[in-house]
């Protein structure tokens, strides 16, 4: 059996031995309902109020701003919704980037089936939105702007501070996806300048099924699930304990060593980079520098990534790829598109997204591997498009 | 429709496809030797588009009416490249169909050697019969052979996923009667919405050629 290589942490990370040893407790042990007045549940609502001052201090907020939830998207959901329902007196306008995530597509979807109007401001072709963009979409009635910030599939980080400068300016909610920042990027909400912020568990060495929304005690929402009142109304559904202290260990941690992370995996994402990059007629999607240390998104032209995902699978290498093949809705990536690239090249792109366990030896298989792969597939290729006619387009 | 999806339950191919894509049959392996097979082969087709994410390339070589051989290239998924990989197959073994044979072969029975296909995966991926249905014209055209080329204009709708006239037919046929139904079945417009309404009204169409004062 071929030893797994795991480079897709963007999709999920393994939970982290020391989350879980701190998790274990609550399932069997410490079972208690937090909402309950005995000294089981006592327990409980001492390990949710615990985690909760631990999330706090990290963000550099209060307490009472945060919100657990089920999962990433449900934040987002949460935020979208929950600020749109609130603010619609007032506005019906929203902000958000073509880049983000299907969890705030999607959801900016729906809105706009309930009479919002919604502007996806276009992102530069290193995959940055310039602040500048964002602020000439501002409306009168504009009532929130959503960028994300990190993107999962490209890596590129936003420039969050410079959009809050604005929106703080004119008065505007300012939501950021930072479901991808939390190993490498200051979750600092003072900092940021944002209003609300929406992180999960499995991306950060934490577990799934459990997500956080900061919101600013400013800010009003309107609750996206209703019933027994937990999570200051917001979130009904009895807390889920174990993921809670999970998600709060996991984040203390990928804070605590986001620096040694980034100094390490940035080194390891260049050379991967630079080593790829030597199979001709590839190229790097996203700003080279603005991008999470753990994030190589590369396109190998006339080859197709699935089949390029499913050689490295056999030999035992997890990556992901923006080919229309591999999703259920037989789209390409919408990030990849959004650079200004054509079709040929959300295909052909690869993406290997290290982990905090990655070492040098892990990628020379990559690279030893790669060639071979991509050659073998262009050779059967009856398409043979050179770099000039879809680099910029 | 045989659909390893369903019964799996996952995004998972049969062995018989892995086997092909890990070992394809008859296929070129280096753009020198398609020149080579360009040069001795007796006919060409080419079939699908670089966006879509799927184009098959397929030479013939005719004997006695029969498939001698048949050589491609593809750029595409795994599917894709077992498909095209089956598909020279089918047409050259026990010593190659006879032409009109091999033109009756359809894109469900390649699934069917394959052991089934992803259900998403049947329209985009499966354009070996396309591609060698120009490869035969090319080669009747070749020989002077014009009475024989098969005119009969297969009509791409979609042409990003390459869903055809007899896609939607073969929909309206297996009792699909709303535009709704029809995406979910071929994925028509996913990415390119602008072909939705000439689906919709083929769909019409073909329900009324086949079902009207029934």
């Amino acid at each position: 059996m071929t030893k797994t290589i795991y480079l897709d942490t963007s999709a999920t990370t393994p939970l982290d031995k020391s989350v879980f040893n701190e998790m274990e407790p609550y399932f069997s042990e410490e079972y208690g309902n937090a909402g309950s007045m005995h000294n089981k549940g006592l327990i409980a609502a001492q390990a949710l109020n615990r985690s909760r001052d631990r999330v706090s201090r990290i963000l550099n907020c209060f307490p009472k701003e945060i919100i657990f939830t089920g999962s990433g998207t449900e934040s987002i959901n949460m935020a979208l919704k929950g600020v749109a329902e609130k603010y619609k007196d007032k506005g019906k306008h929203i902000i958000s980037t073509t880049i983000e995530h299907h969890a705030v597509l999607d959801t900016l979807d729906f809105l706009k089936e309930q009479g919002f109007e919604i502007t996806l401001v276009e992102v530069e072709p290193n995959g940055i939105v310039d602040p500048n963009k964002i602020k000439e979409a501002i409306r009168k009635d504009t009532i929130l702007v959503s960028v994300m910030y990190a993107n999962n599939e490209i890596g590129t980080i936003q420039p969050i501070k410079e959009i809050s400068k604005i929106t703080e300016e004119k008065g505007i909610l300012l939501h950021t996806d930072a479901c991808q920042a939390g190993n490498s990027e200051s979750l600092d909400v003072e900092s940021l300048g944002v209003d609300l912020l929406s992180l999960n568990g499995s991306k950060i060495y934490g577990p799934k099924g459990i997500g956080c929304l900061y919101r600013k005690s400013s800010v009003s929402l309107s609750p996206l699930i209703h019933g027994g009142g937990q999570e200051f109304g917001l979130r009904s559904g009895t807390e889920n304990i174990p993921a809670i202290v999970g998600f709060a260990k996991a984040l203390e941690m990928s804070q605590k060593n986001k620096e040694d992370y980034t100094t390490r995996l940035s080194q390891l994402r260049d050379y991967l980079i630079e080593k790829l990059l030597e199979i001709p007629d590839s190229f790097l999607n996203g700003d080279k520098e603005k991008r999470v240390p753990n994030n190589v998104n590369i396109t190998f032209l006339n080859a197709e990534g699935e089949s390029i995902l499913l050689m490295l699978t056999e030999e035992g290498i997890c990556a992901s790829t923006g080919s229309a093949c591999t999703s259920k809705s037989l789209d390409p990536s919408h990030v990849i598109l959004a650079l200004g690239r054509p079709y040929e090249v959300a295909h052909g792109s690869m993406r290997f997204t290290l982990s905090k366990d990655t070492t040098k030896e892990d990628l020379e298989k990559v690279i030893a591997l790669m060639p071979s792969i991509i050659k073998k597939l262009r050779g059967m290729s009856p398409v043979i498009l050179s770099l000039n006619e879809v680099k910029n387009v | 429709m045989y659909d390893i999806e369903s019964k799996q339950g996952g995004w998972f191919y049969s062995q018989t496809v892995k086997d092909h894509f890990f070992e394809p049959k008859n296929f070129v392996k280096t753009q020198e030797e398609a020149k080579e097979i360009a040069q001795a082969s007796d006919g060409v087709g080419i079939e699908g588009s670089p966006a879509c994410g799927d184009v098959m390339k397929m030479w013939i070589k005719v004997k006695d009416n029969k498939i001698a051989d048949c050589k491609w290239q593809t750029f595409g998924c795994a599917s894709a490249i077992a498909a095209t990989s089956m598909f020279s197959v089918m047409v050259t073994e026990s010593g190659g169909l006879l032409i009109d044979e091999a033109l009756k072969i359809k894109p469900q029975n390649i699934v069917d050697r394959l052991d089934g296909l992803p259900a998403r995966k049947f329209h985009c991926s499966v354009l070996a019969d396309k591609a060698f249905r120009e490869a035969v014209n090319d080669y009747y055209k070749k020989t002077n052979q014009f009475d024989k080329i098969d005119e009969t204009k297969i009509k791409v709708v979609d042409k990003i996923l390459n869903i055809t006239d007899k896609d939607i037919e073969e929909a309206a046929l297996h009792g699909v009667k709303t535009l709704d139904e029809l995406q979910k079945r071929t994925k028509i417009g996913a990415q390119d919405k602008n072909c939705l309404p000439e689906a919709e009204e083929l769909l019409r169409y073909y329900n009324e050629k086949h079902f009207s004062g029934k």
